[in-house]
């Protein structure tokens, strides 16, 4: 076959540079050896606080991940993760108080719980795009802990009072405090969706959800099913962000309405494009910016914590407009040019 | 049996109607022009063979098979591919990304499978990119496989396109203007690349195109649209001898056959 027979060896095409070779193997081993040590070492390094919130910034960087399928890699704008988030935490809160659920078995209840309720949302999602979309996700975020105050379920979620729980032990004995087991329990669960995600979005599936994000058009026209790609990608974030929000009741074992507000969708969104817009290592640093920074903000200046936050925000978006993840591929490529 | 045909196809968007009763076939192994004046009505039928816009009335027939009105995401499943006007690559992918993305409907693995990475999955995986190294080599675009498609010159995206629509499989392959934009080297090129693709893939051709020298060169046969409605069909030679064609390319009373 000659098909390309005559075809000009144009100039221009002599300018694009070359892909750097793949990374070999033993680097690939050496790096998630690497990732590994790091993960545990807090286990014995930190102490109680401080491991406390390495956990949740462990859980916000899943909130993040479930926030960057839908909106990272299939461009449909949500404001509204933050109700997904809530409805997690609830329905883990629920069983574990009202009905003495050991914690393990609440997971894939609410993970159920909050796949059916994005796919509903995901629904009226096809027919909106852009602004329009994420206002609509947005009034979800500013309904839900309303909804969680009402009366008539009052007896459920507890009210306003919220609901408490207790953290789940160290089984088998083993040798770890409860706080110790709850970052290991979070970067286990975080892990593996992580790694679920990561399959996922070099699969097939993967490539048509970036590929109805690009032109939908032409998505079509390749034989994807939009409406149930967007569907699909809808239920599957809200699930993974009401699986973080599982972890986050169990970890601070407390659940009332006035976590919930508007406020955790926009810091979910702030982690996503901090950490990297459809980059799913950069969710892992989007978790750690959203729940480190005010923290360091607030060391800075008691007064005026928010102040310093949104100039350490944009002063983040002006050196890495694309985020963590845009700086760490530049390294890569970088020290690839070098070798 | 033709491999596709047009009957009687009448689009009105609103008051208009763009196109009012057409029909035509193509045969299997066949390249058909279809050309006509601007406003014609050759992207509105291009569109509604490809499931963009269904016919207010009329029938398409697809190998045997009604399509009219199917959804748009069924044609590439059933065998017709197509490229477009202005390109419509995924911008955010490499070359061979896009090429792959061409790949999807000839799998069936969907979330649950994909992210837990089962053995149908890597089988179809591999499959796929096996078929994706076959048509960028015989597309010319190895070199340049990884390469953000996006840093490609626009002659070299349109073949990126024609990779992409290839690597379904189809029997019929829709073409949207593909000379549209390319340099007169380039526009020879196509039209080597069309047979050559004709011969090799074994597959029919629809080719609504501007440019008449290589509508003439390539096709078996053209269809020719005025104001909605077919003037002509038949061999490039005949097609250029009659007069209703040359009337409506230069206007009544100028007997010069620019048209071809």
């Amino acid at each position: 076959m000659s098909v390309s027979k005559g075809l000009p060896a144009d100039a221009a095409i002599a300018a694009i540079p070359l892909p750097a070779a793949a990374t070999p193997a033993w680097q690939r081993i050496a790096l998630v050896l690497l990732g590994l040590a790091a993960a545990i070492a807090p286990i014995f390094v930190l102490e109680s606080f401080h491991l406390f919130q390495l956990t949740m910034a462990v859980i916000m960087a899943l909130a993040v991940l479930g926030l960057n399928i839908v909106t990272g890699y299939n461009g449909q704008i949500s404001l509204g993760h933050g109700a997904f988030f809530a409805v997690g935490a609830y329905c883990t809160a629920i069983l574990m108080s009202h009905f003495d659920w050991s914690f393990w078995p609440t997971l894939p209840i609410s993970a159920a719980v909050c796949a059916g309720l994005g796919y509903g949302v995901g629904f009226p999602a096809l027919r909106l795009a852009g602004h329009y979309l994420a206002l609509t996700t947005f009034s979800l975020a500013v309904a839900v802990p309303q909804i969680l105050k009402h009366k008539s379920i009052e007896d459920w979620t507890g009210g306003v009072q919220g609901l408490f729980l207790v953290k789940p032990d160290a089984p088998f004995g083993l040798p770890l405090s409860s706080d110790q087991w709850m970052y290991l329990v979070a970067v286990i669960v975080a892990g593996a969706c992580f790694l679920l995600v990561w399959n996922l979005i070099r699969s097939r599936i993967g490539r048509a959800l970036m590929a109805t994000r690009d032109h939908a058009t032409a998505a079509e026209a390749m034989g994807m099913d939009i409406g149930s790609l967007k569907t699909k990608a809808f239920a599957l974030s809200a699930m993974i962000t009401g699986i973080a929000g599982s972890l986050s009741a169990v970890a601070i074992e407390f659940v009332a309405p006035d976590s919930f507000s508007f406020g955790v969708s926009i810091t979910l969104f702030v982690g996503m494009v901090v950490g990297g817009v459809a980059s799913i290592l950069g969710s892992l640093f989007g978790g750690l910016f959203v729940l480190f920074v005010p923290n360091i903000a607030e060391a800075i200046s008691k007064a005026a914590p928010g102040v310093i936050y949104g100039v350490i925000l944009i002063l983040f978006l002006f050196l890495l407009p694309d985020g963590f993840a845009g700086l760490l591929r530049r390294i890569a490529a970088k020290l690839r040019g070098r070798g | 049996m033709p491999l596709l045909e047009v009957q009687d196809i009448v689009i009105r968007f609103g008051g208009v109607t763009a196109v009012a009763g057409v029909s035509f076939e193509v045969a299997e192994r066949q390249i058909c022009g279809l050309i006509g004046p601007n406003g014609a009505g050759k992207t509105t039928t291009f569109n509604c063979i490809s499931g963009i816009y269904r016919p207010n009335s009329g029938r398409i027939v697809f190998a045997g098979q009604e399509i009219t009105g199917l959804p748009r995401h069924r044609m590439t499943g059933l065998g017709i591919g197509r490229t477009f006007q202005n390109l419509a690559l995924f911008r955010s992918m490499t070359v061979r990304e896009n090429v792959l993305a061409g790949a999807h409907s000839s799998g069936r693995t969907g979330f649950v499978a994909s992210a837990f990475a089962l053995p149908q999955v890597r089988r179809e995986a591999a499959q796929a990119s096996r078929r994706a190294d076959e048509l960028l080599a015989l597309l010319n675009l190895e070199r340049v496989a990884d390469a953000p498609v996006t840093a490609l010159p626009f002659g070299w995206q349109k073949r990126v396109e024609m990779a992409r629509a290839l690597i379904s499989q189809p029997k019929l392959l829709l073409l949207d203007e593909p000379a549209g934009g390319l340099n007169h080297g380039e526009v020879d090129d196509l039209a080597g690349l069309l047979v050559d693709i004709r011969r090799n893939f074994d597959l029919s051709i629809l080719l609504v195109e501007h440019h008449m020298s290589l509508v003439m060169r390539v096709s078996d046969k053209v269809a020719v649209l005025d104001f909605g409605k077919k003037i002509a069909d038949g061999t490039p030679e005949q097609v250029r001898a009659d007069p209703a064609v040359i009337t409506a390319y230069l206007g009544a009373g100028d007997g010069h056959a620019h048209a071809a």
